[in-house]
């Protein structure tokens, strides 16, 4: 299940990357991210499954729920990851003309007092 | 078990890497290097960033499903399975089995991954726009 998720995120966000109209908001790096984990996953399924065989496509309703639940948590922590880089590589300047806009209004103030 | 960390070990590598040929490319153009040598399309240390995305990023999500199952603990040893001989030898045989298996797929796919960009950034125009500037041609 956590496979499933994590692909699933991988492709969706691949084809937001294909249909962006520049890279200011660094998707690629994100699909990268899910990609790479979706591999590994991958490669992680395979030996789960010589090990279980077709046990492995039966989970128990438990094992199913906490999957989903560690898959779904797995793609927010993608997505905190990506926003924190995207926010200190700053490509579209936001947080540097906010920062600036903050210490401006600071010293507009400090000037009055 | 433990099996991300070597995706870890093979991601401080390619990082290592990446750094010194983007140094060397940088050098190289500021030299103005002309060189009968053709540049590639896409820069080496460009597709290296791809391979290191690939594999810090999976190993990192892959590291907190670790932390979920509590195999991976925030204090020394940080592994669980290092409290035990038996459980130490289960998780080296799952670094050498499932470990080097996953960083081997995430580098097939990034070499195949790297060679289709190469092909697809230097082959000509699509079809149908060919077509419609031959025809203009023709007029």
């Amino acid at each position: 299940m956590t496979l499933l998720i994590s692909v699933f995120a991988a492709v969706a966000v691949t084809v937001k990357w294909y249909k962006r109209e520049n890279d200011d908001m660094r998707l690629g790096s994100l699909a990268l991210m899910y990609w790479g984990a979706s591999l590994m996953w991958f490669v992680d399924a395979i030996a789960e499954y010589i090990e279980l065989e077709a046990a492995y496509f039966t989970p128990e309703p438990v094992d199913m729920l906490n999957d989903s639940f560690l898959g779904l948590s797995v793609v927010a922590l993608g997505l905190v990851i990506w926003v924190v880089r995207l926010l200190i590589a700053d490509p579209k300047g936001v947080v540097k003309k906010s920062l600036g806009r903050t210490t401006r209004a600071k010293e507009a103030e400090l000037e009055k007092e | 078990m433990a099996c991300f960390t070597v995706s870890v070990a093979e991601a401080i590598v390619v990082k290592v890497i990446e750094k010194k040929v983007a140094k060397k490319e940088k050098l190289a153009e500021a030299k103005g290097n002309t060189s009968n040598v053709e540049k590639p399309l896409i820069p080496l240390s460009t597709r290296l960033g791809w391979l290191s995305k690939l594999l810090f990023g999976g190993s990192a999500l892959l590291a907190f499903e670790h932390v979920w199952h509590g195999e991976v603990v925030p204090w020394f040893p940080f592994l669980t399975a290092m409290n035990d001989a038996a459980d130490a030898a289960e998780m080296l045989t799952e670094i050498g089995t499932v470990g080097v298996g996953m960083a081997a797929l995430v580098t097939g796919v990034w070499f195949v991954m790297s060679k289709t960009a190469l092909y697809i950034a230097g082959r000509p125009a699509l079809k149908g726009l060919q077509t419609e500037a031959i025809i203009k041609d023709r007029k």
